[in-house]
Order: C-alpha cells, then structure tokens, then sequence
C-alpha cells in the first residue's frame, strides 16, 4: 500500500498535535513507513464475512441510572491545571 | 531471616503468628530500597506513608481478623494512579501530577491492608520493552553475568526488578501487550495477566483500553495467587471490569493436574528459535507430561498476524486515549511564545512533553484512524483479531485446557544494544505473549531455567477466559518441578 512520504509525515503530526520540527519529518517519515510496512502482513489474511472485534468477552456492556452520581469538588480537579483562574482552566485566547 | 526476601506467603504466616511486624517487614524493604537506587526501580519512594500504613497493618493483624495481603509491603506501578502521590505513567507530560483520587486496584489492596513502599519505573505510557523510554531514565535488571547492564524488560520493568531484587515483596504491573510477562521472564520472577475484566482499569493511566490489564508480579505462583485474589473485583466504575465472584485463587493450588489438556501450539516454534528456548519448552512439556497432564499438538494459525495486528490496534488506541494530554487540565503546559493560541499550546506541550516512542505511536494510531485507512488498517487489523480469538476458542472447545509457550524469544539483552534498532525489532519482544491480550486471556509467566550464560528464562502458559484459578494451579505444578532457586547475585 502506501509509503510515508514527508508530506504526509507532516499532516499526521499536525493531526496529532504534535510539533515536528521540519529538519526531523524525513526519518519520521521513515520509521513511519516501517511500521506500516509490517502491517501489510495483515493483507494475507482472508478476512471475509468476519465482523471487527469491538469487545474481546462476550459481555453486554452495564445500563445504570443517567443521574448524577458524585461532583462538588471543583478544588479537587483544578488541583493538577497548569493555569487556573478564578474556579476555571484558563487557556490561550482561541477567538480573536 | 532476610526480611525483604520473604515471599508473601511466609510474610503472611509470619505476621499472623505476630512472629514479625509489618513496621520491621516495611523497614527491611526501606532499607533495601535505599540501597538499591542503581537500579532505578523505585522513581517515587513513599517511606513515610509507608510506615503509617504498616504501624495501622500491625495493629489490625494484633485484632485478629486481617486479609491475606495485610501488613506486606508491595511496589506500585507508576501508571496506577495514587492518591496524594506522584502518578507520572512515566511521562514527563505527567511531571508534578499528583492525583487526587485512587485506583480501585490500588485502593483494594490499600484496603487490604497492603503497604505501599512507592512507585516503580516503567516504560512511558507503557509503551516499551526495555523500560528505555522512560522520563526517569533506565531501570536495570538485578540479574547480571558480565559487565553489561541489562534491561528488566518492559513496560513494568521496575516492578520486575523490585522483585527480583527483594526490594518488596510483590509489585502491580499492567500488561497491554506483554507487559508484566516479558520483564517477569527477564527477571526470573513470576507474573499473571489475568481475563481482560479481570481487574478494574479505573484510575490505571491509559494506554489500549481494550488490551490494558493489571496483575500481580511476584517470587512465586502462590504469590501471585494471593495477591490477585486482592486486586481482582467487579467495579462499577469500570464498565469492562466483569461481575464474577473473585475465586479463592489459592485454594485452587491443589497441586493435581491429571488429565488435563495441555496444548503445545505449533505456531509457536519460529524460525530461527534459539537453541536454548526451543529445550526449556519442551523440558516445561516433559514435566507437565510427567505430573500427569496430556500434551496435544494444536494450532493456532493466525499467531503470526497477531503483532501486525496488535501495533495496528494499540497504537490507535492509544492516539485517542493520549490525546486528553493537551496542557489544559493536569501535567506539562509548554511555554508559548508571543502570539501562540491554543493549537500552538497543545501542539508544543505534546511535542515537549511526550518521548519519541510515544510520539510515534500516536502518530501511527492517527495514521490508520485518519480517513481513508480506518478500513484498510484499523478495521481489518479488527477482522484479524476475532480470528485469532477464535484460534483460542476452538482450541479451548477441543478440550485444551492451557496452553503452554515460550514467554520471550531470548533472555534479558542488554541496555543500549537496541538503540539503533528499526522500532519492529523491539516490537519482537512481544511475539509470545500479544496474542492473549488480543484474545483477553489470562497468561502467566514463571521462571524455569538459566540460559548458558545464566540469566533467567521464563515459560508462559495461557488459560481459558475467567480460569485464572485452574491456570495458577497448573502453573504451580510446573514451578514446582522446574525447581527454579536461582537469584540474582546483589552487585548494586
């Protein structure tokens, strides 16, 4: 199938966001088609008529209540914000 | 008595008996601990929550009534998440992060009266098998035979040399691909991954959610029977963790394996299989055979599909569950420079913050979710797994009962000589164990011999869904005719 080209390199970092510097998409680039050339493998395999795992046990997965359950801790969850204000996490400005 | 080089089974006996307290069983591995900082096992040391815990264990075992795990101190990992102590998944992106709340496997073994000596290393977000990407540098294996430093495997490779070393008497680890199996056999200690639902994943730092399980990693089979037994529950907070009665995982140790089925898959045999490894596993057949058990060929024909598959699946798990590491609510915020917004902020914290192992994983995993190649790689990488499930249950269904595999292709390698490895090599490491956690099995690793050079080599053995009891039991039999005494010789 495919080979990692930089282009494609750089479209994933920026999918992931994750900044990679121009001067290091090549070996990305690189060490990415590896691996995707090792999953090639997975093209020999028949797989028709068989459905994609969703769940590994065959369990219905459990229903409870839509009610709320616990909460009045907003100390508790500001505790670890690299920057909070005011009972908030405050970020960069993302509307100008 | 060497204190810290007690199994939990004599700890228990002892504490009982008020032969010994848990305050001297917790200093002895204090002390072993702050001698042991060459290995690099222990990344956050607890000593004084340590003692606490050990002086309330003492006072309930004087009451009479206390659980199994009461009074003995044990290692966690540093992906569970604890609360008031550092929990960083071996990630700087996690530096300073100190969570408010506890894992419920952490909290039931608290509750049982487990002592926490600290935090043990680990590969970054799990994702290792040499324990090399980790933000807090290298653990090392105890075990040493030459002048090279060796890796305790990975991801749990702290967990593994703690152990190893008597630093404690037992440890957590989690197993997403082989993950407390591979560093077990590299360290000659024993360790279970059990049934995927087996333990609740609540407050275990993510990394594939549908692979990801804890388990015990311990001296013995009996260990890791009674340490399970304190880990393992239904937990309404975890909507996988299954609502199934916890067994009585030691009494299930009645040492009587006759007439069971044990396949031998021939799958399993790889080209170019050392020497060494292909004896130890057909030894491990021998003895089994001899304590009354019967070998069956079997096959489990998808195998070689199952690390394709695996680095396919893990990876865009992964690329989902990593992407909560944005800078905003807990852990690393880069710094931003004049004009950044916020895509710039989440796009240096994560370059700042995670390893490149890390790095490229979540970029594989955004790889084949992106449009276009969710079909031809995520989608079928999950058509593949069912099949290798199937493998297990129609081997099961023909009446195996466990299965019994090599539990790494060599012994422990040493640090660094991997560095310039294409990233499939390392991936290699996990050859034997992947295929149980794409299938949700429960898989255990024990130590049963010593390679020429004499380092430790393990075998694994796979059983049914939900027969971790059955499993250990068999295991047990096997350790005991395997006779494996060796320990490492203390250098550090």
């Amino acid at each position: 199938m495919s080979k990692i080209d930089i282009e494609t390199a750089r479209r994933v970092a920026k999918l992931a966001r994750i900044r990679v510097p121009e001067q290091n998409l090549p070996q990305l680039a690189n060490q990415l088609s590896g691996i995707l050339s090792f999953m090639e493998q997975l093209n020999e395999v028949d797989v028709t008529g068989i459905e994609p795992m969703t769940s590994v046990t065959p369990m219905r997965l459990k229903r409870r209540v839509d009610g709320v359950t616990d909460g009045g801790m907003q100390a508790k969850i500001l505790a670890n914000a690299p920057d909070a204000r005011e009972g908030f996490f405050a970020v960069p400005k993302v509307v100008e | 008595m060497t204190l810290n080089a007690l199994t939990i089974a004599e700890a228990r006996d002892l504490l009982r008996a008020r032969k010994v307290t848990s305050v001297e069983l917790t200093e002895a591995c204090l002390s072993a601990i702050d001698g042991a900082d060459a290995l690099n096992a222990f990344v956050h040391k607890t000593p004084e929550l340590a003692l606490d815990r050990a002086r309330a264990a003492d006072a309930r075992l004087a009451s009479g009534e206390a659980p199994a795990m009461c009074g003995i101190p044990v290692g966690i990992k540093d992906l569970f998440c604890t609360e008031g102590v550092a929990s960083q998944a071996g990630s700087n992106i996690l530096k300073g992060f100190v969570p408010q709340y506890e894992s419920t496997v952490t909290a039931q073994l608290r509750d049982a009266g487990a002592v926490m000596l600290g935090k043990l290393n680990m590969d970054e977000f799990a994702m290792g098998s040499s324990n090399e990407t980790s933000c807090y540098g290298n653990a090392v294996n105890p075990w040493k035979v030459d002048d090279r430093t060796l890796t305790p495997g990975g991801s749990s490779g702290g967990s593994a040399a703690a152990v190893a070393a008597n630093l404690c008497l037992g440890a957590t680890g989690t197993d997403t691909g082989g993950s407390i199996r591979q560093p077990a056999a590299f360290t000659g200690i024993t360790g279970i991954k059990p049934t995927y639902g087996r333990c609740s994943r609540w407050g275990v730092v993510a990394f594939a959610s549908s692979l990801d399980q804890a388990g015990p990693m311990t001296h013995t089979v009996r260990d890791a029977a009674i340490m399970l037994g304190a880990m393992a529950g239904h937990d309404p907070k975890d909507s996988t963790s299954a609502d199934l009665a916890v067994p009585d995982f030691e009494a299930a140790l009645t040492g009587d394996i006759r007439g069971k089925t044990i396949g031998i898959p021939r799958e399993y045999r790889m080209d170019g299989m050392p020497a060494e490894i292909e004896k130890l596993w057909a030894d491990g057949t021998a003895m089994l055979r001899d304590a009354g058990a019967k070998i069956a060929d079997i096959s489990l024909p998808h195998t070689k599909y199952a690390l394709p598959a695996y680095y396919v699946i893990a990876p865009a798990e992964a690329s989902s569950n990593l992407a909560r590491y944005d800078g905003v609510r807990y852990g690393h915020r880069a710094a931003l420079g004049k004009g950044d917004g916020i895509t710039e902020m989440y796009e240096k914290t994560r370059a700042e913050g995670f390893g490149a192992e890390v790095q490229r994983r979540v970029m594989v995993g955004t790889y084949v979710l992106s449009a276009g190649f969710y079909d031809a790689y995520y989608n079928r990488a999950r058509r593949v797994r069912a099949l290798i499930k199937r493998d297990f249950d129609l081997a099961f269904a023909a009446g195996v009962d466990a299965i019994l595999t090599p539990a790494t292709p060599s012994a422990a390698f040493g640090l660094g000589e991997m560095a310039d490895a294409d990233p499939v090599a390392m991936y290699l490491n996990d050859v034997f164990t992947v295929t149980v956690n794409l299938a949700g099995l429960p898989g255990i690793a024990l130590p049963t011999g010593l390679n020429a050079q004499g380092l430790p080599l393990g075998l694994q053995l796979i059983g049914q869904p939900w027969g971790e009891a059955d499993l250990l039991n068999i295991a047990q039999v096997l350790e005991t005719a395997a006779g494996f005494v060796s320990k490492p010789a203390k250098w550090w």
